[in-house]
């Protein structure tokens, strides 16, 4: 291989010329550094940097899935596994226009404890994130399980062009969607392939760095599956 | 009770300090992070018999009442635990605890990027767990680590050491006795990736000359122990791909 890994901790510069610029670079003197420890990816295309740590930070557009924390006068809050609180308005999530047309008691359909898929409509620094549902596949979640596992291990848990997601789907036969947020919804036929998908994806979570990860889970999977026979 | 008395003499004819360091020597050093799975990023950093346990918590949605608009607000607390000294501390924040709080904080701030998040908090809580000198430098270095831990944008990592003078000579890395009866005690926090100095104080009285070499010694110290703290950084991951 052509490439060379190497970890930069906070205030360590990036040697050589680096294309995109992160979010968690920094210019320091005409030099670009990290603020947060991270892989730097020394390649033939050029330099990449992966934060291994840091939270996630919304973006206008990202869908996310949310856990209902508590509810206001006309909206829920819903926590997204992120410094701010998202905001789910009792308007957008029936989709009406006029307050008439909501139900008597709108809190009833949306729960405190119940997990909702939903799209990031608005986020800057003086606003916390406002969340929408009114898009195609969004909304409550009905079936499944969700796990929550660090923002930083979304890429992992999707690999490289989607390879250990789609080994994922392939050996449990789950539904698999996994948001930016690192929230997992895991759809499947029964709770014990449920059980063995959200513990591979916890192996996933806690060994991100160890190489020959995919085959490992694999095996986890396959060994799961002859015990619990399913 | 144990009482401590001041020392005839500070350094021997060899040039030995009490515990048989040289003058510009530091105490052994152990850094650890990770060690609290509660909090977000944790560190128990070691200068010989001075141990300090440092959490962060963070960011997270902050009060009302300290938000601030276009940064987070950095909390620090230092405190240091009632089995910490030689007889029992009261746990209640003392006027130096409070004092020291806030230089530490002041000496956090320079390197984390605050305005990364506004309206969050940061919450540094550093913890002596057993005091022989030098406990506001080993708190700076753990909450350094710890922030570093929790996935805090920084500039750059801290590192504090403190510099003193007996019988005319400096000495790097005081521990009690010297701290106590020494001529000075000058405490330094310091980046040395971004060439600034975060925490200075003076206690005792130092010449101009030595003044100038006392903060020579003290960031080529804390050059070494940066060094560390970013070794044991990068160690926390390979660690984890070795299991």
């Amino acid at each position: 291989m052509s490439s060379t890994r190497k970890i930069l901790v906070p205030g360590e510069k990036i040697e050589g010329a680096i294309s995109a610029s992160d979010y968690y670079i920094y210019d320091y003197k005409n030099e670009k550094r990290v603020a947060i420890i991270g892989v730097v990816d020394f390649k033939q295309e050029g330099v990449s940097y992966s934060p291994l740590n840091g939270v996630y930070v919304p973006k206008e557009g990202d869908i996310v899935i949310g856990l209902v924390s508590s509810h206001g006068v006309a909206n829920w809050f819903v926590d997204i596994n992120s410094p701010y609180q998202a905001i789910l308005s009792v308007q957008d999530f029936f989709g009406t226009r006029q307050n008439s047309q909501l139900p008597e008691d709108p809190f009833k359909y949306l729960q405190v404890g119940e997990y909702i898929k939903a799209k990031i409509a608005a986020f800057d620094r003086i606003r916390n994130p406002l969340l929408t549902v009114q898009d195609k596949g969004l909304g409550k979640i009905v079936e499944g399980v969700v796990v929550s596992v660090h923002p930083t291990r979304v890429p992992r848990i999707i690999g490289k062009k989607g390879s250990m997601i789609e080994m994922l789907k392939n050996e449990t036969g789950c539904e698999f969607f996994v948001a930016v947020n690192g929230m997992i919804n895991i759809k499947c036929q029964n709770e014990q392939l449920e059980n063995i998908a959200s513990n591979a994806i916890k192996i996933i979570e806690t060994q991100a760095h160890i190489p020959g990860l995919t085959e490992r889970v694999k095996k986890f999977i396959e060994e799961e599956r002859k015990v619990r026979g399913v | 009770m144990i009482t401590l008395t001041r020392p005839q003499r500070f350094i021997d004819d060899e040039g030995k300090r009490l515990d048989g360091r040289k003058p510009d020597e530091a105490r052994p050093i152990k850094m650890q992070v990770g060690v609290l799975s509660n909090a977000d990023g944790s560190a128990l950093v070691e200068y010989g018999l001075t141990r300090v346990l440092a959490a962060v918590y963070g960011p997270k949605e902050s009060q009302k009442s300290m938000l601030l608009p276009d940064r987070a607000t950095l909390r620090v607390r230092y405190h240091m635990a009632p089995f910490s000294t030689e007889e029992r501390k009261n746990p209640a924040p003392t006027r130096r605890e409070v004092e020291l709080s806030k230089v530490l904080r002041e000496s956090l701030e320079p390197v984390v990027m605050t305005e990364y998040f506004p309206r969050t908090s940061i919450d540094v809580f550093i913890e002596v767990l057993q005091s022989d000198g030098g406990t506001r430098t080993v708190g700076a270095t753990a909450a350094s680590l710890a922030l570093a831990d929790a996935g805090i944008p920084m500039r750059a990592l801290v590192a504090g050491v403190a510099i003193g003078k007996v019988d005319n000579v400096l000495i790097v890395d005081l521990n009690e006795v010297e701290d106590m009866y020494g001529d000075a005690d000058m405490p330094v926090v310091a980046a040395p990736d971004i060439g600034q100095i975060t925490l200075y104080q003076l206690n005792g009285v130092l010449s101009k000359e030595e003044f100038r070499n006392a903060i020579d010694m003290a960031l080529k110290v804390i050059t070494k122990i940066v060094d560390m703290e970013k070794e044991t950084l990068r160690n926390s991951y390979v660690e984890v791909s070795e299991e």
